[in-house]
């Protein structure tokens, strides 16, 4: 901490600095490689190395300040959080059904969410790797090189984006962080004017959305042969489904497969969670490793997010989403019923949910039920409540328990990212050895790291998001832990050595 | 020849004999800041946030007389800048944590902040550790958000009779103690019903499951600003009634 002056006659024109501490800043991933004689990759690892601590800090407070609380957990998918700490505290409040307008308003909102999340992933930070090239040029793999090289499609995904978050403003009084869900329900229903300000462009909004489907597909399927070995690798799926097992991103049951495509569990209740996922901690990372209890913890771990959604869904339950899922399961080469694999099949599974989400949008603007003031049902308080939903990232618990006082005792959240945490490691792993094995490392051979990383498009932060500008360590240590060679990058994308 | 009128700001504005500068000011529709002011109680003066120059000198308008002839400074920056930095200063000895504080949006310190144009904390923050009561089925008691205008202190005492509330403790170790046995709320003897546990201007005293009902953009201060008339008409019928 330091201040200027002691006593300066214009304090208000001075800047003061306060370090305390220096935290570990969100959204810092290190990868760390291990060598054997050879040059040849031995380990692999994603490191999360800050800390945020919200089960911590929530403790003491007040059950119903939970959803405004943990949605400051981030900035990009904020109504998840609020969402499923939404559901969590309908469980305390003892309602397990809302009205059907609580319901629409929220599904609404969390269409918009998902479909404004992925604009921005698909668009604004991955679409540059997959037009430009891995290894083109670091000044043109960005969103305004996007905007130069292809100035349409920018546009198209910047007003995708702009539109769920219209969406969410509409719901919640703000872009970012407002307020909705409430214990029981909603705190407002749309106006008529609202509805018919969203209705305007949801037509455009679908055609903006085929047409991203269209182009992550036709990039995809342009060198399938590399699209599906990069990065690729055998996991175990899990995601919420629907009674029918249609995709489901606000509420259902769990459904899990082996990397074999075998159930594990199917429609399984997820307030009885713990009984099938277990986390386990290593001293290296912050972020712990999920598995699926039955498997174990080597072989029981698992994606989430977009693809495993895809994968997993019997059925889409909009038509345009449904035919683009059909072409995804039946692409060339692939075989029939068989999960996709590949990870940055990540992207074109992104891209059906959001045709999905704009497609579900419209169908929830001509519900009456939008518009009607039977917001809010009570019951009997309960010390226990559990959310799930599916987040953009993936399957996304939150788990409470408060005492006699209304104040929260203790909280469990699995946030999607974390249940990806083995899979990102493993196929960080898969690109070292394939691309950056015994060789001079350079930018380019970083970009394939994020590659791989940003297929999941991972919460380590918001940093993540930084256009390009993914802090990241890379280490090379022979087989005793020397270090070899070490190359940084920034957060303002300079590397250094 | 007596004209029971004062100057505030070069606007001329009458007076009723007995009443202080800023009850002159509020009926004349001009807004004087503050935060432990409330027509239905005595001045307590203790906020400083209401600091106007009469005649030179700093006083409180909430304790300060109207008398013929005054000239008043109010809206001038050397002042507001005063202001400032005691509503910076009452940010950073609690914890105001505004974004996920149910009175957001009908926070009487929040809206000063914004009115003050308090873009940022300036000073550092002490995150003292306060104690949540939430011992009362009915009443939350969140003394992380306490900015000691012992307003609620002063609603038991005079309008409920029951004395709940007070302030403990010396400068930075202020804090509001609850006189009950247990020294909760539980115990209390505070009523739902009762006016101290309505007048809190921040979120220290709130009604349990309430959070969150009024959606943003209908909350008291996403419609108006602090100083906007219509909020000082509210006041000034109050006064009257």
């Amino acid at each position: 901490m330091s201040t200027e002056q002691q006593s300066a006659s214009n304090p208000e024109q001075l800047r003061r600095v306060v370090i305390d501490p220096v935290t570990r800043v969100e959204g810092h991933g290190k990868v760390t490689l291990l060598l054997d004689e050879d040059n040849h990759v031995k380990q692999a690892r994603l490191h999360i190395v800050e800390f945020r601590g919200f089960e911590r800090f929530i403790q003491g407070r007040p059950y119903w300040e939970l959803p405004l609380l943990v949605q400051r957990l981030c900035g990009i998918c904020p109504v998840s959080h609020h969402l499923a700490a939404g559901k969590a505290i309908d469980q305390l409040v003892g309602v397990d059904q809302l009205t059907p307008s609580a319901d629409k308003l929220r599904r609404l909102l969390h269409f918009g969410q998902v479909l404004q999340s992925h604009a921005l992933h698909f668009y604004y930070l991955a679409s540059p790797d997959l037009l430009f090239g891995f290894d083109s040029a670091m000044s043109k793999r960005n969103i305004l090189g996007l905007l130069e090289d292809y100035p349409d499609l920018a546009l198209q995904g910047i007003k995708l984006r702009k539109f769920g978050q219209e969406v969410i403003r509409m719901v919640t009084g703000k872009r970012i962080h407002g307020s909705g869900a409430i214990p029981g329900g909603m705190n407002k229903s749309l106006t008529v004017e609202e509805r018919d300000y969203l209705l305007k462009d949801v037509d455009d909004a679908i055609n903006w959305s085929q047409a991203g489907v269209k182009l992550a597909s036709d990039i995809h399927l342009a060198d399938a042969a590399f699209n599906n070995t990069f990065a690729s690798i055998e996991s175990g799926f899990m995601s919420l489904v629907g009674s029918g097992g249609e995709l489901e991103l606000y509420h259902g049951g769990l459904r899990g497969t082996d990397r074999a495509g075998n159930s594990v569990f199917d429609h399984f209740d997820y307030r009885h969670y713990h009984d099938i996922i277990h986390e386990e901690v290593k001293p290296w990372t912050y972020m712990k490793f999920p598995f699926f209890v039955p498997l174990g913890m080597d072989d029981g771990w698992y994606r989430v997010g977009p693809l495993a959604r895809i994968n997993l869904c019997d059925v889409i339950t909009t038509p345009a989403a449904e035919q683009a899922r059909f072409a995804f399961k039946n692409q060339a080469g692939h075989e029939a019923g068989a999960a996709v694999q590949s990870s940055l099949a990540f992207h074109w599974a992104r891209m059906i949910e959001i045709l999905h989400c704009a497609e579900s949008i419209k169908t929830l603007l001509h519900d009456p039920d939008l518009l009607g003031n039977d917001l809010v049902v009570t019951g009997e308080k309960q010390l226990e409540g559990i959310g799930v939903i599916e987040a953009p990232r993936g399957t996304l618990f939150h788990h409470y328990e408060i005492n006699e006082d209304d104040i929260v005792v203790k909280a469990n959240l699995i946030v999607s990212t974390t249940s990806n945490n083995q899979a990102m490691n493993e196929s960080v792993r898969q690109v070292a050895a394939r691309y950056l094995d015994g060789q001079q490392l350079t930018e380019g051979l970083l970009n394939y790291i994020e590659v791989a990383i940003r297929a999941y498009d991972p919460c380590l932060s918001c940093a993540t998001h930084a256009l390009g500008k993914m802090p990241l360590q890379v280490e090379l240590l022979d087989a005793d832990g020397q270090l070899l060679h070490r190359l940084v990058k920034n957060s303002q994308g300079e590397v250094r050595e | 020849m007596k004209t029971n009128s004062i100057s505030i700001d070069g606007q001329q504005i009458t007076f009723r004999e007995g009443q202080t500068i800023i009850q002159a000011a509020l009926e004349a529709g001009i807004y004087i800041p503050y935060l432990c002011y409330h027509p239905d109680f005595e001045a307590h003066g203790s906020c400083k946030v209401c600091t106007v120059r009469v005649n030179g000198s700093h006083c409180s308008a909430c304790t300060t007389f109207a008398s013929d002839g005054q000239v008043v400074d109010n809206h001038c920056e050397d002042l507001n800048s005063s202001r400032r930095a005691i509503t910076q200063m009452l940010f950073v000895e609690g914890n105001h944590l505004c974004p996920s504080c149910e009175k957001s949006g009908d926070c009487e310190l929040q809206a000063l902040g914004y009115y003050l144009k308090l873009f940022g904390s300036h000073f550092p923050h002490l995150f003292p550790h306060r104690e949540v009561d939430a011992t009362h089925p009915h009443i939350l008691l969140d003394r992380d958000r306490c900015i000691f205008c012992e307003l609620c202190v002063r609603a038991s005492r005079e309008v409920d009779q029951k004395n709940v509330f007070a302030i403990s403790g010396r400068g930075i170790d202020s804090e509001l103690v609850v006189n009950s046995p247990s020294g909760t709320l539980l115990d209390s003897g505070l009523d739902v019903n009762d006016k101290a546990a309505h007048v809190c201007p921040v979120g220290a005293i709130l009604i349990k499951n309430q959070a969150f009902q009024v959606p943003i953009g209908q909350r008291k201060y996403d419609k108006n600003r602090i100083d906007d008339a219509d909020l000082i008409e509210v006041k000034h019928d109050h006064i009257d009634s």
